[in-house]
């Protein structure tokens, strides 16, 4: 089945079963992205301790690219620096789905990323982003 | 079914183009249209024989292209029922149509406290102008409301007008729920109450037969695009006696009649309505789109998608997990919007399209009424007369696996 170029077993595996779902308790930030163009919106919530992202959880509605996308960057991020976090560009998401996306399913994909490095930057514990580009 | 559809299918290259590895099936006909060579070479046949500006000089060439550009308004206006070009000035498409109203009607002559009715279906083209236009003139911006089925209630749009009402615009066929609306029935209340008809019929032209006259709106919307023609060229009709009053808001050449340093007189119409070089090998393209439809015959091609509707429902009512947001059949045009448990609609016809099936999937630019439905987005097929019955099926097994990889 040529589904395999999009939703490829990975993507898939990650969306019905997304890592560090839900909802973190005394979170330092809380931030969510959306995307009004699909109605996706993801809740973020993150912990810092000494620059260093310790804990990371993440819920909310979206496609599939979304959410397995932001599931896997929870994965990734935790436990990174915030400064290695935030030098993370669209193409380090892309490698990480090893797929090829046009720009609109693009968006999908890098809703959690923009979400997240927003959110590290912001100085309000909570904050939202809408991602338009 | 009366149409040939396989004769058809040949004057369409695209149709046989593969994507992903299988043969398109192209179900996203409301959102724009696939071309015939006919329309395709009358664009190549004007650039290479025929290219100059229309309505300047008195060269050959020149008058050639005003004759073909000035014939294509008459067969756009034929083919709605219009009674003269001055009926038809074309523009870019259906929302410039919109615009042309809200601007030079709506910032003309509404007041504090008149009423612009719409209704709740709108797609964005005819909902922003009048809230825009409503916000700056302030008028007040009234919604007809939707039955449970996904019509139009009509007898609250007659509790909701009055000698306060002075414009009444509705979508003739909507684009998200392919709800046919009885736009005649809701003009004879907006003229009851003296207010003025517009109807967008963005939809409805390409897919059925339309007579203005028998209508009775006052204006009509429409694009070329979504009815075989080119991009970049739309139509407004406007009673001739409305077009004549009617004040340009474009401003520019080839709308005048005399210009001084502190003045100017308008062209008739709808030449006052075209300013600056219009889109003259789209304009002809219009035509020769509306010359494809003629031949084939508009009321076949409606019981044609009417049957590949009907043959899709019979599918889709026993799909499980799908929704469908779509009026009684009677009431509903080739276009299906749904649902489908767990997926996402985005996800849905990315789906679909690696089996080659090209459907739509978002919030059809009718975001209020996702709202209003509680959904952010659904998927849409939309037929045309080159569909058949086959390549529903091939979308249906599509539907079945993409549900069957995400349960």
């Amino acid at each position: 089945m040529n589904t395999d170029t999009i939703y490829r077993e990975n993507i898939m595996e990650h969306y019905k079963n997304p890592r560090n779902y839900g909802r973190l308790e005394n979170a330092d930030i809380t931030f969510t992205g959306e995307n009004p163009l699909c109605g996706d919106k993801l809740v973020y919530t993150l912990k810092i301790d000494n620059k260093i992202l310790t804990d990371i959880m993440f819920e909310g509605k979206g496609c599939a690219i979304s959410l397995a996308a932001s599931s896997m960057l929870t994965e990734k991020i935790k436990n990174l620096a915030v400064e290695e976090i935030k030098a993370l560009e669209r193409s380090d998401i892309l490698d990480m789905l090893k797929i090829s996306i046009g720009p609109v399913r693009t968006k999908c994909a890098i809703l959690g990323l923009v979400t997240v490095k927003c959110a590290l930057d912001s100085s309000e514990a909570e904050g939202s982003i809408e991602v338009k580009e | 079914m009366s149409l040939n559809t396989e004769k058809i299918r040949k004057d369409f290259p695209i149709l046989k183009r593969e994507i992903n590895g299988n043969a398109l099936v192209y179900f996203d006909n409301a959102s724009t249209s696939q071309k015939p060579q006919s329309v395709i070479d009358s664009i190549s046949s004007f650039y290479t024989n025929s290219n100059a500006n229309v309505h300047r000089g008195t060269s050959t060439l020149s008058e050639e292209a005003s004759e073909l550009y000035e014939g294509a308004h008459r067969k756009v206006a034929d083919f709605i029922g219009a009674d003269s070009i001055a009926e038809i000035a074309f523009t870019n498409n259906t929302t410039e149509s919109l615009n042309l109203i809200a601007y030079s009607w709506g910032l003309n002559n509404l007041r504090k406290n008149d009423e612009v009715v719409i209704t709740r279906m709108e797609h964005h083209s005819n909902l922003i102008p009048w809230q825009q236009i409503c916000n700056k003139t302030e008028a007040q911006l009234k919604f007809i409301e939707l039955n449970e089925d996904y019509t139009l209630n009509l007898e609250k749009a007659e509790e909701i007008m009055s000698s306060k009402t002075k414009l009444v615009s509705a979508v003739h066929v909507s684009n998200s729920l392919g709800t046919i609306n009885d736009v005649k029935t809701l003009g004879k209340i907006a003229h009851d109450n003296n207010a003025l008809m517009v109807v967008d019929g963005a939809q409805s032209a390409p897919h059925m037969e339309i007579d203005v006259k028998d209508i009775d709106c006052d204006f009509f919307a429409f694009s070329g695009h979504k009815m075989l023609g080119p991009t970049g060229i739309g139509a407004l009709y406007g009673k001739e006696e409305l077009m004549k009053e009617l004040e340009p808001f474009n401003f520019g050449g080839g709308m005048i009649s005399e210009v001084d340093y502190d003045s100017a007189k308008w062209n008739v119409s709808p030449w006052k309505f075209e300013a600056g070089t219009p889109n003259i090998a789209q304009g002809i393209g219009f035509g020769e789109a509306v010359d494809y439809l003629s031949n084939v015959g508009m009321n076949k091609i409606y019981k044609h998608e009417k049957e590949l509707t009907k043959y899709a429902l019979e599918v889709l009512e026993n799909f499980e997990d799908l929704r469908m947001y779509i009026p009684p059949l009677e009431k509903l045009a080739g276009i299906i919007s749904f649902t489908m448990e767990g997926i996402h609609p985005h996800d849905i016809s990315a789906l679909v399209d690696e089996e080659g099936v090209a459907i739509r999937g978002g919030h059809h630019c009718t975001q209020p009424l996702m709202k209003l439905l509680g959904i952010d987005a659904t998927a849409r097929a939309s037929f045309y007369l080159y569909n058949t019955k086959e390549e529903i099926d091939i979308f249906v097994e599509a539907l079945k696996k993409a549900r069957d990889l995400f349960k």
